[in-house]
């Protein structure tokens, strides 16, 4: 889509970058919005339809993948598929034996579906930022932004979920008191600096799930942002720069997906530790 | 990019999909993975008594060969020693015949010796009494003169 003027390339931009939101509008009631501002108007009773969509597909993909290769799972040789998903599932058990020092059954199976889900919902970046758009634009659908982790909503979602097993097994092993007097023990144990203490632990937790949040979010973003700046450019020069970009792209996405993984485990690592 | 609902909306799926994988994706695949790693321990394990025992049977094959060998030395030896001996023996035996051969022909030969001087003697003093009568145109009493032909035969 070669854009010769300045209107139709910002809306092109602001075309791809708007997620199809059902919700609530103070007009219209219950509906789809039909533009960026509906949406906006919506405020937090709205939900991502194409954000949901695709990563409970790619969630929905995921279970089937290694659910498939669990039941056929043998003690013998063995095949293609079964060979891919024990690695990953070496890879993880590795990382979270070198990371998580404790007992958890919970962490191992977290981390794994962190780091497939994650995995897989970048690698929808992969695929050309125009196809999904123009495909469901001909469906009758005005809006499709088929990457969830460029949505602040589900990175931010996930990061949540971590949070919540923080708080959770920080009150489960150290106990309500532990947890309370960590956060306002440490790093000055004297009782006059309390408050202190306080307002730096807190704040120190809650931006544990807002920086994996958004490191996510900021990385998936602006690679999307690049990819549909290139194709703005004319159709013979976006190849020049859309595959070195999409190459380097591979590497982000296992990256950030293991990067968000690691943290995790290291956040709820921590989360069990005795100081 | 409005916070909204999505945001509680992905929460609960990443609550279903964490819940789905510990109950249904990650024992299977941690149990067969376990497994393996368990058979194939055992399995080298077997490999490494195997090659153990090999080792140790071969050690026991050759010294069972080197007492084998040693026996048959000592067989070998014995009987060397038993041929030399009977050959001894028999050699002892043959020289005990031959001599024995000799001394009966011997004994043989004298006695057929006396028997032939004895003849000789006898015909010696009838061709004597013969001659004499010839000689004498004139017989001779034998009766008379035996003490003669006996004294004659006595000398030849």
């Amino acid at each position: 889509m070669a854009a010769g003027n300045e209107v139709t390339a910002t809306y092109y931009i602001q075309h791809h970058l708007q997620n199809l939101t059902f919700g609530r509008h103070p007009e219209n009631g219950w509906s789809l919005a039909g533009s960026a501002e509906e949406a906006r108007e919506m405020g937090f009773w709205a939900i991502h339809l194409d954000t949901m969509g695709w990563s409970i597909a790619m969630g929905m993909l995921f279970i089937w993948l290694f659910r498939k290769a669990g039941r056929y799972a043998t003690t013998g040789v063995p095949g293609g598929l079964q060979n891919a998903v024990e690695m990953v599932f070496e890879f993880i058990e590795n990382l979270v034996r070198a990371t998580f020092h404790g007992r958890n059954p919970v962490i191992a199976p977290l981390a794994l579906t962190l780091f497939v889900w994650i995995l897989l919902m970048n690698t929808l970046k992969i695929i050309p930022v125009d196809y999904f758009p123009e495909l469901f634009m001909r469906l009758g659908v005005d809006y499709m932004k088929i990457v969830p982790t460029t949505d602040p909503n589900a990175t931010l979602g996930m990061a949540l979920g971590v949070f919540c097993l923080i708080i959770y097994y920080s009150i489960k092993v150290k106990g309500a008191g532990g947890f309370a007097k960590e956060l306002s023990l440490t790093p000055f144990n004297h009782w006059s600096l309390i408050p202190f203490n306080l307002v730096l632990e807190v704040v120190g937790l809650i931006v544990k799930p807002i920086s994996l949040g958004l490191r996510l979010f900021g990385n998936m973003f602006a690679g999307e942002v690049i990819f549909i700046l290139i194709a703005l450019l004319p159709f013979w020069a976006i190849w020049v720069l859309d595959v070195p970009w999409a190459i380097f792209h591979i590497l982000v996405i296992s990256l950030q997906a293991f990067i968000f993984t690691t943290l995790s485990i290291v956040y709820l690592s921590a989360a069990h530790e005795h100081h | 990019m409005n916070i909204n609902m999505t945001l509680i909306g992905q929460t609960i799926a990443f609550a279903i999909f964490v819940w789905f994988c510990i109950k249904y994706v990650w024992p299977p695949i941690s149990n067969a993975l376990h497994e393996r790693q368990k058979r194939i321990a055992d399995g080298l394990d077997a490999a490494s008594r195997a090659s153990r025992d090999l080792e140790v049977a071969q050690e026991k094959a050759e010294a069972t060969l080197r007492e084998s060998k040693q026996q048959a030395s000592e067989i070998l030896e014995q009987a060397h020693k038993r041929s030399s001996q009977m050959v001894e023996e028999a050699r002892e035996q043959a020289r005990a015949e031959g001599e024995r051969i000799v001394a009966q022909a011997r004994a043989e030969i004298d006695q057929e010796v006396n028997r032939a001087k004895d003849e000789l003697r006898a015909q010696v003093s009838r061709l004597a009494v013969t001659g004499a009568e010839r000689v004498l145109e004139a017989s001779i009493d034998e009766k008379a003169h035996r003490k003669l032909l006996d004294k004659l035969a006595a000398e030849l």
